[in-house]
């Protein structure tokens, strides 16, 4: 069966605006299969069941909608921590400004550099784990990615990192449409943290594939904000190994689409994975997460924890999935996502699923949205807090299971700052 | 120090009058009981005084050492001077117990034109009054009220009290769900903060907490007013024979 006619003329107008690097190197077999997948799938639309509550057009449109970039004093995320930097701006490396990617202990390559190289590892990576994650549900976006990502890292950790690997994106134009593709491999017994931060282009479509060996770590913590105007769509592909642990986390604040999907494997037994977020969104600001995580294993764990704090006609998102597979037993599976609505003008979509094949598992899902306690808020204006402060207290309250999800307490204590600065500057 | 006129409040959601002229002065370094049946608004009374959302004030007025307690948000009652201790404290998720206590006492300060409590002080303050109302160092540190006993959150309510050094203190029904031992320990505590400048509201049902803190005046509300004021030996009248001789005799 074909594709329906508007699909098959968007998918033909977006395709007709892109070019596959021309040095593509080993990558052009893993590009142009995934062209191929696009071309198949076809771009998403209103009418696909997955993107039910998030309307895709600004993603697959030929132009981006141009958004006007926010200018900002505050000093740059994760600023206090040890870190290499790598910066792309609207989505181009700057060798200039960034640090030596050799301090970080780990093999970095540039993605744009590599694919003229035989980088094994990075073959064996670049678009497969992506491929795998287009069943049972189609990600075109990722694949569009696969096929047109114009510069992006190789980070291979063999093992502990010495410092952690922060990715910086900064906008500087207004009308930019950048496509990034990072290859993460996690050797067996390795240690590694990926932060990242920033705006990054007008329009932004990221493809993360995370490999964790045996008994690898991987940890990621991702502060999306500031600009207003910009639009996301985003993919972490994951598949952990025996023993693997792999732990994400994501902040965001103002943005006027942002999709993250998170999709993740576990192939080897007693692995865990634990995907996070929380988020904050004031007028025109539409967030969603959809994740997906596949026990295919025994003795795994998996937690999904989504806070969102809504206000002036924001919309939140969350479509979450825990599939567990035949012969998975022993899977302990956790699912909660809540919303807290400031105001009666917000709105929190949810699709909750499970769907479990194993006999012998533990699994739970929960979705909430409600206001603010008032009971509470007189109990601290009653002790002399202010009401701004006391919503505030009460917001960070509510977020706190998201935030606690981050296991390093210097970067933990980074993210509360930033949500506090941001409720400071958000009071109704 | 607080002085209550003529105070007429209804449900504002319902057409329903709870307190119908309540009369009350409290002076410095005295402390008052209030003793009454169930519902004759001595809870209503206290959230009142406090700024709790839900009523509406039809007539009289509140007044806290000049400053008219009616037309303050809850937040600046609490920097005038006023604490509320709550029949049930809020269990608040996420928040630190000592974060909490930090928060409230500078917020205070900071409208009162103070200046802030640096956190060595704090600490240290904190301290040595939890360690007054056998407060451990876990209790400090987990979420406001979270997981704590009936017995525990009442402690909690006397160390914020004592933390924030009001000028007037309401306890309401703070006996309730507490064992003889836990009474005399918030007792203990309610009596080491009892100074000449600061008053008591004690709003109880039962005159055994009236043991442990030996009020001056003894009051008896009944239906939205209070109908008859005496020694602390009128407590223990009520404790003998009930409330119903004493509304038989008014009526």
């Amino acid at each position: 069966m074909g594709l329906a006619r508007a699909k098959l003329d968007q998918t033909e107008l977006r395709l007709g605006c892109m070019a596959m690097p021309a040095a593509a190197g080993w990558t052009r077999t893993a590009r142009e299969a995934a062209l191929t997948r696009v071309t198949q799938m076809g771009l998403p639309g209103r009418r696909d069941e997955y993107w039910r509550f998030t309307n895709p057009a600004d993603l697959v449109g030929p132009e981006p909608v141009p958004a006007a970039l926010f200018g900002t004093s505050k000093r740059p995320a994760y600023d206090g921590i040890d870190r290499v930097r790598l910066v792309f701006v609207d989505g181009v490396f700057d060798a200039v400004a960034s640090d030596d990617p050799a301090l970080a202990g780990v093999e970095i390559t540039r993605l744009a550099v590599a694919q003229r190289q035989d980088i094994h590892w990075a073959s064996e990576l670049y678009g497969v784990l992506e491929a795998r994650g287009q069943t049972p549900v189609a990600r075109p976006l990722a694949a569009l990615n696969t096929a047109f990502a114009t510069d992006g890292v190789l980070i291979r950790a063999t093992g502990k990192a010495a410092k952690p690997v922060n990715l910086v994106y900064l906008h500087k134009s207004e009308t930019s449409d950048a496509f990034l593709h990072h290859c993460i491999k996690v050797e067996s017994g390795a240690d590694l943290t990926v932060l990242e931060n920033g705006p990054a282009a007008a329009r932004f479509n990221k493809v993360m594939e995370v490999e964790v060996a045996d008994g690898g770590a991987f940890h990621h913590v991702r502060s999306q904000g500031r600009d207003h105007e910009r639009r996301a769509a985003t993919h972490i592909f994951a598949r952990l190994g025996t023993g693997s642990t792999f732990k994400s986390f994501t902040m965001t604040a103002n943005g006027a689409l942002t999709r993250n999907e998170c999709v993740i494997e576990m192939t080897g037994d007693n692995g865990v994975a634990h995907v996070a977020g929380a988020c904050v969104g004031d007028g025109a600001f539409h967030h969603d997460d959809t994740v997906f995580v596949t026990h295919d294993a025994q003795h795994c764990e998996s937690r999904q924890v989504f806070k969102k704090v809504l206000r002036n006609g924001a919309t939140g998102v969350f479509q979450g999935k825990i599939l567990v597979k035949h012969g998975a037993q022993k899977t302990d599976g956790y699912q909660i996502s809540q919303a807290l609505l400031l105001d009666g003008d917000s709105q929190f979509l949810v699709k909750p699923e499970l769907e479990i094949y194993a006999d012998d598992v533990a699994c739970s899902h929960g979705s909430t949205s409600g206001a603010i306690d008032e009971d509470a808020l007189f109990y601290l204006r009653s002790r002399g807090v202010p009401r701004s402060e006391a919503t505030d207290l009460l917001v960070l309250s509510f977020l706190a299971e998201a935030i606690e999800e981050i296991e390093d307490p210097v970067i933990r204590d980074e993210i509360l700052q930033r949500l506090a600065g941001w409720l400071a500057r958000h009071r109704g | 120090m607080l002085e209550i006129k003529n105070l007429h409040v209804k449900l504002e959601e319902e057409d329903k009058q709870i307190l119908k002229g309540v009369d009350l002065t409290v002076e410095p370094g005295k402390v008052h009981a209030i003793m009454g049946p169930n519902g004759s608004g001595k809870s209503t009374l206290s959230y009142v005084l406090a700024g709790r959302q839900g009523y509406t004030v039809t007539e009289g007025s509140a007044n806290l050492l000049g400053h008219d307690l009616l037309e303050m948000e809850p937040e600046e009652r609490a920097a005038a001077g006023l604490f509320l201790a709550f029949q049930y404290p809020v269990e608040i998720p996420g928040v630190g117990n000592m974060t909490f206590l930090r928060t409230a006492v500078n917020a205070q300060r900071k409208a009162r034109g103070e200046e802030e409590m640096d956190a060595a002080s704090f600490l240290k303050e904190v301290r040595a009054r939890a360690k007054d109302l056998k407060i451990d160092a876990d209790m400090l540190k987990r979420p406001v009220n979270m997981g704590f006993s009936g017995g525990e959150k009442k402690r909690n309510e006397i160390l914020q009290m004592a933390m924030l050094e009001p000028k007037m203190c309401i306890l309401d029904e703070t006996d309730s769900g507490l064992d003889v031992d836990a009474m005399r320990l918030v007792a203990d505590g309610v009596n080491a903060l009892r100074s000449p400048d600061r008053g008591f509201l004690v709003i109880t049902h039962y005159q055994r907490l009236l043991d442990h803190i030996v009020p001056d005046v003894v009051h008896i509300m009944a239906a939205g007013r209070i109908i008859k004021t005496g020694g602390a030996d009128l407590a223990l009248e009520v404790e003998k024979n009930g409330y119903a001789d004493i509304l038989a005799e008014v009526a």
